[in-house]
């Protein structure tokens, strides 16, 4: 299962970001092999639409979960479209910390309607 | 000959002074009104009258899913986030739409064809026998303003005689507003406000390469600086509006002091010699 997480910076160490469409990075993990992806968001300085296109990005990664704070109504309506579960993290700690307060079954899926 | 009304700041009197100057214009010639602050038209309110409707529309993608192989080229093109390929479909969001077409020309699959989506509407009436008054309308949530002004325009084009009256700012509608105009007459009032305004609009005029000229509103009699100001950039000042209670109560009631004041529609009558005098 791919993870999609929202950061500050790359890599698991990174800060979690609450903002969802421009996080200034996504971090994918793989959860059976433990890998990680960091691509650094291109949307973050755009004037709008950020939503529906980070979600794409997400599809296209193949993630089937997200990690964020918030997401905003078009966001939500192609996330739930694309069958992607969003649970929301919004500590201060890394993203390793938000990956296993999920695993660890702590975090509340953020309502989408 | 079209005559723009702009100012930059909102609340100068740009459609007091284009209501007015419309009707002393259509008491010796045709002339068509159009109010082109689609947002929050409102020179139907100097001009009570019976009017017709044409609804303005915008095309927006719509996806043939048999043809569609989920690619993902379209909702990579959008900047505006108006299509995303999620999983099995593409999901569309046509309020984010700004029919540039883009999508239906990348799709390899020519799997996107583009369908109408009404925006807003243009009204037109005839509140005078020599006046035709053309607003648009734009409905509420959507943000294509220069769509419905493009429209509201196109519905008056052909005529000799046309008056543009503007949104405040200085952004797409009101460059849209002014695009093909042959003059500018820009108001302004007697305030630091009025006059930081004026320069960004003379900045948009002298830009498209509009010549313009001035009309200060409320004037408190001080108005040395934006005199300076206009003296600097070669503007014309076109008239002077006192600040008055009198023109304060017949205009906050609807009225037009041209019609209701005496010694005002001669005064339009000056400002219309003034303008068309500039571009006859």
């Amino acid at each position: 299962m791919i993870v999609g997480i929202t950061a500050r910076a790359a890599g698991m160490d990174a800060p979690a970001e609450q903002r969802f469409g421009r996080a200034p990075f996504f971090v994918f993990v793989d959860t059976e092999t433990g890998t990680a992806e960091s691509i650094e968001n291109p949307l973050v300085a755009d004037a709008g639409g950020v939503g529906p296109r980070a979600v794409q990005m997400f599809s296209e990664h193949g993630a089937t979960v997200v990690i964020t704070g918030q997401v905003g109504g078009n966001a939500a309506k192609a996330l739930e479209a694309g069958g992607i579960k969003v649970y929301a993290y919004r500590g201060n700690g890394s993203v390793a910390d938000a990956l296993a307060e999920y695993t660890a079954g702590n975090l509340q899926p953020l309502s989408l309607s | 000959m079209k005559i723009a009304i702009a100012s930059g700041k909102g609340g100068t009197g740009k459609s007091t002074v284009a209501a007015n100057l419309a009707f002393t214009l259509s008491c010796s010639r045709d002339v068509v009104l159009v109010d082109c602050d689609v947002e929050e038209p409102n020179l139907h309110l100097f001009f009570p009258a019976e009017a017709t409707d044409v609804p303005v529309t915008t095309p927006v993608p719509k996806i043939d899913s048999a043809k569609c192989n989920l690619c993902g080229e379209c909702g990579k093109f959008c900047r505006f986030g108006a299509l995303a390929v999620v999983k099995d479909r593409v999901l569309t969001f046509p309020h984010l739409c700004h029919s540039c077409g883009g999508c239906a020309l990348v799709c390899p699959q020519g799997a996107i064809r583009e369908v109408p989506r009404t925006i807003g509407r243009v009204t037109r009436s005839h509140p005078l026998p020599r006046l035709t008054l053309v607003s648009g309308v734009l409905n509420e949530g959507e943000v294509l303003a220069p769509m419905v002004i493009k429209a509201a325009k196109m519905l008056a084009e052909g005529h000799p005689l046309i008056l543009y009256d503007a949104s405040p700012g200085i952004a797409c509608p009101v460059i849209e507003t002014l695009e093909g105009s042959d003059f500018c007459v820009l108001v302004t009032e007697s305030t630091p406000f009025g006059l930081h305004d004026l320069r960004l609009a003379a900045g948009v005029a002298e830009t498209l390469g509009i010549p313009a000229g001035v009309v200060i509103n409320r004037s408190d009699g001080k108005d040395e600086e934006t005199l300076d100001f206009c003296r600097e950039h070669d503007l014309p000042i076109l008239m002077t509006i006192p600040f008055s209670r009198e023109i304060a109560t017949t205009t906050s009631r609807g009225g037009l002091i041209a019609a209701l004041l005496p010694g005002w529609e001669e005064r339009f009558t000056d400002l219309a010699d003034a303008i068309l005098g500039v571009n006859p």
